[in-house]
């Protein structure tokens, strides 16, 4: 009390004061993050230095290529990150829209459409599961309904069961990025669209015009950080396909994982650093835009 | 150019005048328009849910009919899981436990680390706080399942596998960033005439922080905390790696266990998911007020 009021009154002392006060502050303000920086360093800085230094011999690489399942499943990612999550982020922006209409009915759809992403994925995607089974699955029980023929084996077929998995991915976070992206549309001010309405523009003009343009770095900023996301999805793939058949569904995740769980570290870690050179890119980017 | 404009809005004011009964059909015509979007978009968000619940009402008989309904809805399935009456099952309450468990403590732990973290950083402005945060977010640039490869081997080392920390510790290293990432959005926001005149009063750091500082936080803590608890309780792959045994794996490894198996039953597996997926969901929607507010309110700003 009084080395405030003194502070207060003294105005020449008061330059010399602060850092008294100052250090303080920092002496507290260093406990208080000290907790999370002891996090970080544990369980983060430490396993990825151990992973890279696992990952050390160029051996695993040999082995890593030489592994016929390689191929295919860096052939994988890409589709999974080119084609899935382009057209996700295509899907969310056209329903961003679509959810920017005042309906009470368009509300009651919203709060349902969240159900995907607030529900744990892994009872949802065996449902799905369950549904492609190809004896007694609903999907093929009512096409065998219908034209009374068998209907194909979904996930026996490589290519069908990547497409579903691709789709389970996309069910499970199309209304996150939706949200995001709904968010960055009521951003934008409304004055705006009734000065285009005034002046007798399109709907389509005012998206060119006026939505893409204030939305185009939130967009790709969205695309890249689901890139990285999905890169580590595990769940869509596993969970609906195991990576079967023959291993034929792999992604760089489900087969880090499936070396890890053979105990082939060094395997694991070898195919988590090939996909640097495709996160790297992507992470450096996105640095460029937070330190803006 | 004036006298072209007042003719251009004349007819315009006129077609105004008339306009409510047509006005009304191109309400119709929007709105059909938008059922073809909303319909389908309905279908695609229910239909594994809605799979998901027919499954687990059903008998084990009825559940591979293909039916829209089945013919006799039954909540036999829940009675066997709630009984523990099938060895898959046979520590179903044990399993529902360790996810609460973990779930509560993943979110009090991310609350009190994220929290005083936030405080430091907006607040206290300690130095080096903004890179601090930066490398926290950095943990969002590792993809989950790489991460997941040597955070096993780490906790290995440190002793932790197979225990309940190994998992509340792996969550709170992945929700805390994102935590204090929001938390610091949200407490930038207070004035800091605020802690100008609590410290004019002789408030501590530490008092400043109580009295002050965590009471105006309130909603984004909730949100934060409700964040962390949905992560913990919905988490597949780290709980999966890192714990094992019956008694000691959260319900969804449990889940995933019966998929070892080509006869296991699938009905109970369901209604076991549809108990599992219940509760996220329900405080998802009570909660719903604060978490989309809180939660989107900096991702904008990106």
């Amino acid at each position: 009390m009084t080395a405030s009021a003194l502070a207060a009154e003294d105005g020449v002392s008061a330059p010399a004061k602060p850092p008294g006060r100052l250090s303080s502050w920092q002496v507290w303000g260093a406990i208080l993050i000290a907790p999370y920086l002891l996090v970080f360093l544990l369980f983060v800085v430490y396993p990825v230095g151990y992973g890279l230094w696992l990952a050390r011999h160029p051996v695993s690489y040999v082995h890593l290529f030489e592994d016929p399942i390689f191929k295919g499943t860096v052939v994988n990612t890409l589709i999974f990150l080119i084609v899935g999550i382009n057209l996700k982020m295509f899907l969310a922006l056209l329903l961003s829209g679509f959810f920017m209409n005042q309906r009470v009915w368009i509300r009651w759809l919203s709060v349902l459409f969240i159900l995907p992403w607030a529900v744990p994925s892994i009872p949802t995607i065996l449902s799905v599961r369950f549904m492609l089974n190809p004896e007694w699955g609903v999907v093929n029980q009512l096409i065998f309904k219908l034209t009374a023929e068998d209907g194909p084996n979904w996930l026996n077929d490589p290519r069908l069961a990547l497409t579903f998995a691709i789709a389970v991915h996309i069910w499970k976070s199309l209304p996150f990025w939706t949200l995001i992206l709904l968010a960055g549309r009521l951003a934008i001010s409304n004055d705006l669209y009734e000065a285009a309405s005034v002046d007798g523009a399109s709907s389509v003009q005012k998206f060119t015009y006026i939505t893409w343009p204030s939305m185009r770095t939130l967009y790709v900023t969205c695309t890249i950080l689901s890139m990285i996301w999905t890169l580590g999805d595990f769940n869509s793939v596993y969970l609906l396909t195991g990576g079967g058949p023959a291993d034929l569904t792999h992604v760089l995740a489900t087969l880090g994982i499936r070396y890890l769980r053979l105990d082939q570290v060094d395997l694991s870690m070898a195919a988590v650093v090939c996909a640097m050179p495709l996160v790297l890119p992507l992470v450096w980017y996105l640095m460029g835009r937070l330190s803006k | 150019m004036s006298a072209t404009m007042a003719a251009a809005k004349t007819p315009g004011r006129a077609s105004s005048d008339a306009e409510p009964p047509r006005n009304w059909f191109r309400e119709i015509g929007t709105d059909a328009k938008l059922l073809l979007i909303g319909i389908p978009v309905a279908i695609w968000t229910l239909l594994p849910i809605y799979h998901l619940f027919l499954f687990a009402i059903s008998p084990k008989q009825d559940a591979f009919s293909g039916q829209l309904f089945p013919t006799n809805p039954t909540l036999n399935n829940f009675r066997i899981v709630f009984g523990e009456k099938h060895y898959f099952l046979s520590h179903f309450w044990q399993q529902l436990w360790n996810s609460t468990l973990i779930a509560a403590a993943t979110g009090i732990l991310t609350l009190l680390i994220a929290t005083s973290a936030a405080f430091a950083i907006s607040r206290l402005k300690v130095r080096g706080g903004r890179t601090v945060m930066n490398l926290a977010l950095f943990t969002y640039f590792i993809p989950a399942a790489f991460l997941a490869v040597p955070m096993y081997k780490t906790m290995g080392a440190y002793g932790l596998l197979n225990s309940h920390w190994a998992l509340i510790l792996a969550m709170v290293t992945i929700a805390s960033p994102y935590a204090i990432w929001v938390l610091k959005q949200a407490s930038d926001k207070l004035p800091y005439e605020l802690d100008e005149a609590a410290v004019m009063d002789g408030a501590s750091p530490l008092q400043l922080f109580r009295l002050v500082y965590i009471p105006l936080m309130l909603p984004s803590l909730v949100a934060v905390g409700i964040y962390a608890v949905l992560l913990a309780w919905n988490e597949y792959l780290f709980a999966f790696l890192l714990l094992s045994g019956d008694r000691q794996v959260t319900l969804p490894v449990a889940l995933g266990n019966f998929l070892a198996a080509d006869d296991s039953p699938w009905e109970l597996l369901m209604a076991t998911g549809l108990i599992y997926a219940l509760p996220p969901a329900a405080i998802y929607y009570v909660f719903k007020r604060y978490m989309v507010g809180g939660l989107t309110a900096g991702a904008v700003k990106s």
